[in-house]
């Protein structure tokens, strides 16, 4: 019992909960969410085993990028107040632990994807783990304000590693639901820049040196891009419906998100920072939240969309 | 400071143990299913094993 590193409060020793929360496990749930749309819409049968198997590994490749982002950012990590309660700038897992880990489970999940369903699959999934941690973390995060709008193709990839480990092939439907994401995670992420601030006023991400649009151009500049980027989000949108995984269910759920969705993004970009820091940035806020709701109605209408087709009513 | 078998660092060890433990469990369920799912779905696996099978053996036409 030597080998304790012994204080007060514990610390320096983590708990398994530690190494789960290095794994991102709220957006490993999204990846999981759209990895099995992915699934379920893709034409054809998989075992049930194999669809789970094929689910479990897209989720712990997620979780693996996850914990190799943190090895990475470990040092802003400490920084933001978004991130600071990590486990590794807590000291709880030290960067090498995370590193091995990320390491360890993407080889894992990669391997095991390939055997349980097919290695296009698997190959998109180590490239999709490869774009998030070297294309997104150690290159565009620190060095571009379109980081995000690049990196978040990483987001983008699972609904489409899920169609392969079906089909073992590309087809229109998946690069759609891809496109869906990639062109939703702008939105998504400027609008948390909007409002991540600390108690002085001063950016988040400027604080930690990361090029942001907000702390590079200006927040009105950013307010104008997420205005841009929904609303050519719509098309895409709208447009997944006409395809074979679309139907009319798809197709009401869209029209409403996409209306409210422009309706909260032009209030974003009508909005002034005087009045959007009288009201704590309440706007901004919702729309953060309604964002995630509109990523979530749109997967689970494509989902409906496939439950239905057996009974005869889904699809066009 | 004594450490007693009850510090905390003890409970978090123990917890960490048993968590790779349950993982590496359900690593093993999942690919026994995995195993039972692929042979159940393929042809009735009958290959040489040093013993004369006819049913291995090529119909003349």
């Amino acid at each position: 019992m030597s080998d304790i590193r012994a204080d007060e409060h514990g610390t320096g020793e983590a708990g398994f909960g530690d190494f789960v929360a290095l794994l991102k496990p709220r957006v490993m749930s999204l990846v999981v969410f759209t990895a099995l749309v992915g699934i379920a819409v893709a034409p054809g049968a998989v075992h049930p085993m194999v669809a789970f198997a094929s689910l479990l590994f897209i989720a712990l490749g997620a979780g693996a990028s996850g914990a190799l982002n943190m090895w990475w950012d470990s040092d802003i990590d400490t920084i933001m107040r978004r991130t600071r309660r990590r486990p590794v700038p807590q000291g709880r897992v030290a960067p090498g632990e995370a590193l091995g880990l990320g390491l360890a489970l993407s080889g894992l999940s990669v391997v095991m994807l390939g055997l349980a369903a097919n290695w296009a699959a698997a190959g998109l999934l180590a490239f999709t783990i490869f774009f998030y941690v070297v294309i997104y973390s150690m290159w565009l995060k620190r060095t571009t304000p379109q980081n995000i709008v690049i990196g978040g193709a990483a987001g983008a990839f699972p609904p489409m590693v899920g169609w392969v480990a079906v089909t073992g092939g590309i087809a229109l439907e998946p690069v759609l639901m891809f496109a869906l994401i990639f062109m939703w995670t702008p939105p998504h992420f400027w609008a948390l820049a909007l409002f991540m601030r600390d108690a002085q006023g001063r950016d988040d991400y400027g604080r930690a040196g990361v090029p942001m649009l907000t702390v590079t151009h200006g927040r009105r500049v950013t307010r104008a891009h997420l205005l841009a980027y929904t609303l050519a989000l719509v098309p895409v949108a709208l447009g997944a419906g006409i395809t074979a995984i679309g139907g009319p269910l798809y197709m009401a759920v869209a029209l409403v998100m996409n209306a409210l969705f422009v309706l909260g993004a032009v209030r974003i970009w009508r909005r002034d920072e005087a009045a959007a820091a009288a009201d704590d940035f309440a706007v901004e806020k919702r729309f953060f939240r309604f964002s995630l709701l509109y990523l979530f109605a749109h997967f689970g209408a494509f989902l409906a969309e496939a439950m239905l087709a057996p009974l005869g009513f889904g699809g066009w | 400071m004594a450490l007693g078998r009850d510090h905390e660092l003890h409970r978090r060890r123990g917890g960490r143990n048993t968590g790779v433990a349950l993982a590496l469990g359900a690593l093993i369920v999942v690919i026994f299913g995995l195993t039972v799912a692929k042979v159940e779905r393929g042809e009735p696996l009958e290959a040489y094993d040093h013993s004369f099978r006819p049913s291995l053996m090529e119909y003349a036409e």
